[in-house]
């Protein structure tokens, strides 16, 4: 197991590496440098900026004295937050983030999934309609649509929840439903396909003629076999919550590390981008290996090679 | 699943696609004012009736940079798809007939793009090629062919091994005729879905862009620009945000209503699974 969990992680370092390449040549052939924008600087103080943040030197080794870095865990200084490493900002706006997604992740779970059942319990009825609709809808709106929605009848005109920041529980409702519903509807469609794939199997007529409860037989044996897809997009749903997370942040001005991300493109902070695409691309390799060590958990005839 | 089935809800999308199109072609007949007109007596004013949507903070019509709007974002919504569909197919058909290594690794390639964030890639590639109504079409190009490269390479993997195809090799036909004669056009009914998904999901893609400020950029508005304006005046002037959010969901939703019901109408197992 151990042994597993070492040996996805060290595959993830050359897929990391290829990230921050592939960043590190987009930011360089971008025409025009990051202190091209503002008034124009007399040349010498323009020559001393790029001597600090090594910009005289030659791509290559700026790109080996960053890779450099990278393998010490530093991310180069903020070319818009003066006196900041990329490193802090990323240290104070990672928590944040990942708080807002895991809620939106918890959300969209326990409500995706029971709606699922729910509506797959009685295929055709009064409440699994109801339930299909609200998934569609779910699936077609877009979060920012659904913030301002939320934003409009909570925040401002009956001011129950406020309309932004992030300071303490009551600031995290509104973000992480607008963040989480959508992704719920999607995973009630996929739970109620499942499990009607699942529960016309032979091994559920053999548990019916057991006498077993119905309840049991959903649990134990409809959705441990019917789980396995929503599992899977386990992976895909992290991606989603990261774009999620700069429509959402940017909406509740939140301090997380989506809004920094925006605010790093508009001001062209090239650390800044690289940094928190490499963070993306660490959170989604490590939210894949355990998508891997659930599934295994969950399936035993899936091996650990 | 009889609630998509149920035609009217079908008829009432596809009625409003059209809609929404022929406001799109001929905006500047069918919208009531000029998308840049300002009136300085009536800035910020709810809607009334003389701008039935109300008007931004330049005094503009709300309604008519609604039809202007969505030149922008239905063209990029079928553009997109359309150049993932001639991107996607060749991908997937190379790689499908290929087989062996190079499929390996053409396929590798797509699960390292589709397992990132796609609006990471496509603003990180539009920090290069820039912010213009060209520039996040390109971008949204380049990251929406994936899923079609997939169902292309697994139709043709399938279709490839039928004896039809064994066939019409035995009397000699070559790579290209078999491909484009015989494998492609069975395809068809799969990847005319995807495709309808593909439209929802690049207006989608573009409007969360323009809204948060990194997408279309001024004179031009979409839906998302407008959106994006009414946010920030959204407690005293609700009205600003709520017809873009509006006009957004119900095109999305309709375009999903038409590529359900296709989907329903093409392969009727699903259509009897989902109803089951």
């Amino acid at each position: 197991m151990l042994y597993f969990i070492i040996r996805r992680l060290l595959w993830g370092i050359p897929v990391l590496l290829a990230v921050a390449t592939i960043t590190f040549i987009i930011m360089h052939i971008v025409p025009g440098g990051p202190f091209d924008k503002e008034k124009k600087l007399p040349p010498e103080i323009k020559a001393n900026i790029e001597a600090k943040y090594h910009l005289d030197r030659p791509v290559y080794e700026q790109y080996l004295l960053y890779i450099y870095g990278l393998s010490r865990g530093n991310l180069g200084p903020s070319y818009k937050y003066l006196g900041r490493d990329v490193s802090d900002i990323i240290k104070e706006s990672l928590p944040v983030s990942v708080q807002l997604g895991l809620l939106a992740l918890i959300i969209s779970m326990l409500l995706g999934v029971s709606t699922g059942i729910i509506s797959a319990i009685r295929p055709g009825s009064m409440v699994d309609r109801i339930s299909i609709l609200f998934a569609v809808g779910g699936i077609s709106i877009p979060n920012f649509v659904l913030a301002a929605l939320l934003a409009l009848i909570f925040a401002h005109t009956y001011k129950i929840l406020p309309p932004a920041l992030w300071e303490g529980p009551r600031y995290m409702i509104l973000p992480a439903l607008s963040l989480g519903l959508g992704p719920a509807a999607y995973i009630a469609r996929l739970t109620r396909s499942s499990i009607l794939d699942v529960i016309n199997k032979d091994y559920i007529r053999t548990a019916r003629a057991k006498g077993l409860s119905e309840p049991y037989i959903m649990m134990r044996h409809v959705l441990k076999n019917a789980i396995m897809p929503v599992i899977t997009i386990l992976g895909p749903l992290t991606a989603t919550l990261v774009t999620g997370s700069f429509t959402i942040e940017f909406i509740f001005s939140i301090p997380g590390m989506g809004r920094f991300f925006i605010t790093a493109v508009t001001n062209r902070d090239y650390p800044l981008i690289m940094g928190v695409t490499l963070v993306y691309a660490l959170l989604i390799i490590i939210a894949n290996i355990i998508v891997d060590l659930i599934y295994v958990y969950i399936d035993p005839r899936i091996r650990m090679e | 699943m009889r609630v998509f089935t149920k035609n009217w809800l079908v008829l009432a999308s596809g009625l409003l696609i059209i809609i929404i199109t022929i406001g799109a072609i001929f905006a500047p007949l069918l919208a009531p004012y000029p998308f840049d007109l300002q009136d300085p007596d009536r800035i910020l004013s709810p809607p009334d009736m003389g701008h039935i949507m109300g008007t931004d903070k330049l005094g503009r019509d709300l309604f008519s940079r609604l039809i202007y709007g969505s030149r922008v974002s239905l063209s990029i919504g079928f553009f997109t798809a359309l150049s993932a569909l001639i991107i996607g197919t060749l991908y997937g058909a190379v790689s499908g007939y290929a087989g062996g290594r190079l499929d390996n690794f053409m396929m590798r390639g797509v699960d390292v793009i589709y397992a990132l964030p796609d609006l990471l890639l496509i603003i990180l590639i539009t920090i290069i090629i820039g912010r213009g109504v060209a520039g996040i079409f390109l971008a949204l190009s380049i990251m929406s062919w994936m899923t079609i490269a997939r169902l292309i390479r697994g139709e043709v993997l399938r279709i490839k091994e039928m004896p039809y195809i064994e066939a019409e090799r035995a009397i000699g036909a070559g790579a290209g005729r078999i491909l484009f004669y015989h494998i492609l056009p069975n395809t068809l009914g799969p990847l005319i879905v995807t495709l309808t998904f593909r439209i929802p999901a690049a207006i989608l893609a573009e409007s969360t862009l323009s809204f948060i400020g990194l997408g279309i950029s001024p004179p031009f508005a979409s839906w998302g620009t407008l959106a994006n304006d009414g946010w920030t005046t959204l407690r005293f002037y609700p009205h600003l945000i709520v017809f873009p959010g509006i006009t957004i969901f119900l095109t999305i939703l309709s375009f999903n209503f038409i590529g359900d019901w296709i989907g329903d109408r093409l392969d009727p197992q699903r259509r009897e699974r989902r109803a089951a």
